[in-house]
């Protein structure tokens, strides 16, 4: 559909926050504890923090939990079943303060869970999920948007973006069915759209890196002293993929409590040394080196040329979760820079 | 939301528990709920994630055939805990089944060759699947040859199906066992599985060779195979990366941009040279 605008006066933001809590709809957004910003269940317009550049986890536990439980069973020696799991009663959830590459990171995850198999379960948390993401007016090294396809400003993968204008109000783009329905509860809160340019309210992230030259010509890194220097001194703690909006992969493991069980998909990562290990001791991604050029391979390489999606956003938050400061930024300069060699 | 729920395994009774070699067993298996076993069906190459609730699932393929109807079997060695678990299992008990997933053997492109099997170790469970649907379809191929190798009498798998291929006149059987693995009684042949494969010299015209075994065994296998004039694109084999979910999501079965799981495990010689070696 076509992006509507309109005008949300700044007092007018809380109404809209209160609005939506009333319609019974559980409102997660960016709440600072212990100095870190996450995104997180409240119930007041009041514990919301406006002031982050990114929280520090991205906001797809919503639609991919970090546990989830896939299957229930019963299990006794003389009879086994599985049961299936009711997806009809996931919440309705909305995600406020999402920040417009979070948006996208959506974009990846579904290109994943419905590639040819449709993960029932995820469709059904995100069916239940609408988006109103803020426009980001603050950035820092670490972001990196503009290189993959993104903006501070970007429409994609939102329901209703809202920016801060000069005075302080919202400027607000209706971008889906859902965004406007999430209007439709309050409709005496939206004005005319405002005059002024919403560029101009945006932060500045300046282009590092074309990622053409990294997804066009990635067959030629393969083999490339490059993967080892990058990762000497990766310890392969997996905080990248555990902050990560647009990493996918999962274990799935059984927990069971007497005769009764779950079975459970955690979060896992490409750059755990067990990920790959066969049962015979046999791995094939033996080395940090290998686990940290499929990390960024299955990124730029495998998912731009299998889902037709590029599995970044550019959000930088695992360089700012790296304990051993990895900047993904800078490693991906200097991919795009080996091409030209 | 209309779809349904990838993860759900079907109940399936284990109807038959076969020891093949030490730590080695076979289930047939057959479904608990007759319109699923109806709906079911496969393809040979195909495989699917077994599961005991409480413990987790394993991968293995399905290696029984499509021929045979009414029950899947698979055949796996107690290795880890999964396996472990399902080891303690007797007939009677439920697994979890899920599958099938995965490509296919393209048995229908090689009607009028001959086929050539090569398969060593616990990697004639996979191969046993196609060597019974082309078996089944027997018209549909000109010579069949089968050599199958494991490390000593007692690993050889399947022991009464070897017998069985071994009596056909339609099948040129060939059994090796590792030097130093054979008994006093042993008739069969003595020797690594590429230098019976040398020894043994099947012609390469119009045949299709089909190759699972472990690492060690393949290595040295195509070598031979290219040696006897096997062109890459007539030599398939079978890739076995771990696997969590089994169509595409978990992300540990790639090797490169290919995904085992998908678009596997059935690989030509061709395909296989074209990966990285990360497998």
């Amino acid at each position: 559909m076509e992006i509507e605008k309109k005008l949300l006066k700044k007092a007018s933001l809380e109404k809209l926050f209160e609005k939506l809590k009333a319609d019974g709809k559980k409102m997660y957004a960016p709440v600072k504890k212990d100095k870190l910003v996450n995104f997180a269940l409240v119930d007041t317009f009041g514990e919301i923090c406006d002031d982050y550049i990114l929280t520090v986890k991205s906001a797809k536990s919503v639609a991919f939990p970090k546990i989830e439980k896939i299957v229930d069973y019963e299990h006794s020696k003389n009879s086994s079943k599985a049961i299936d799991i009711d997806v009809s009663n996931f919440p309705e959830v909305v995600l406020w303060g999402v920040r417009p590459c979070d948006a996208v990171g959506f974009d990846s995850l579904d290109a994943i869970f419905t590639w040819d198999y449709k993960d029932n379960i995820y469709l059904a948390r995100l069916e239940k999920t609408s988006i109103i993401s803020f426009s980001c007016f603050k950035s820092d090294n670490n972001c990196f948007c503009t290189s993959v396809n993104g903006n501070p400003g970007g429409t994609k993968g939102s329901d209703i973006l809202l920016t801060k204008i000069s005075n302080g109000d919202y400027l607000v783009e209706i971008i889906t069915e859902k965004g406007k329905q999430i209007i439709a509860k309050a409709p005496e809160l939206f004005e005319a759209a405002p005059t002024e340019e919403k560029d101009k309210n945006l932060t500045n992230v300046p282009i590092k890196f074309n990622v053409k030259d990294i997804t066009e010509n990635s067959a030629k890194f393969f083999e490339n002293d490059l993967w080892v220097e990058q990762s000497l001194r990766c310890i392969g703690c997996g905080a990248c993929a555990f902050v990560c909006p647009t990493c996918a992969c999962f274990d799935i493991q059984d927990e069971s409590a007497g005769k009764n069980g779950t079975r459970l998909r955690l979060w896992d990562s490409c750059c755990f040394s067990l990920f790959t290990m066969h049962t015979s001791g046999h791995n094939p991604r033996e080395v940090q080196s290998q686990r940290w050029r499929q990390r960024i391979m299955h990124k730029f390489s495998y998912m731009p040329e299998r889902l037709n999606v590029v599995g970044c956003i550019g959000c930088g938050r695992c360089s700012r979760a790296c304990p051993v400061d990895m900047n993904i930024s800078e490693h991906l300069i200097n991919l795009a820079e080996e091409v030209k060699k | 939301m209309s779809e349904k729920n990838l993860y759900l395994p079907y109940s399936m009774i284990i109807e038959k528990v076969t020891e093949e070699a030490p730590f080695v067993k076979t289930f047939r298996l057959k479904f608990e709920n007759e319109k699923e076993a109806n709906n079911f069906s496969f393809k040979t190459g195909q495989f699917g994630e077994y599961s005991v609730f409480g413990e987790g699932e394993s991968t293995f393929c399905i290696a029984s055939s499509p021929t045979k109807k009414g029950y899947i079997e698979c055949t796996f060695r107690q290795a880890g805990r999964v396996t472990t678990a399902l080891s303690n299992l007797e007939e009677g008990n439920t697994i979890g089944f899920r599958g099938p997933y995965g490509n296919i053997f393209p048995i229908d492109d090689w009607k009028g060759k001959s086929l050539l099997f090569i398969a060593g170790g616990i990697a004639l469970p996979p191969m046993r699947s196609v060597i019974w649907n082309c078996l089944d379809l027997r018209e549909n191929f000109k010579d069949v040859t089968i050599i199958y190798g494991a490390r000593s009498v007692a690993d050889l798998v399947y022991k009464q199906e070897l017998r069985d291929w071994e009596e056909r006149p339609d099948v040129k059987m060939v059994t090796t066992v590792d030097p130093g693995g054979e008994t006093p009684d042993w008739n069969g042949e003595v020797g690594f599985v590429p230098t019976i494969l040398e020894k043994t010299a099947p012609s390469s015209k119009d045949t299709i060779a089909i190759v699972c075994g472990p690492p060690i065994m393949i290595k040295y296998t195509f070598p031979v195979l290219e040696k006897l004039g096997f062109s890459d694109d007539n030599i398939y084999t079978t890739l076995e990366n771990r696997m969590k979910c089994g169509f595409g999501k978990c992300g540990r079965c790639n090797v490169g941009k290919v995904f085992v799981c998908k678009d596997g495990p059935v690989f030509t010689l061709t395909q296989l040279k074209q990966l990285p070696a990360e497998y």
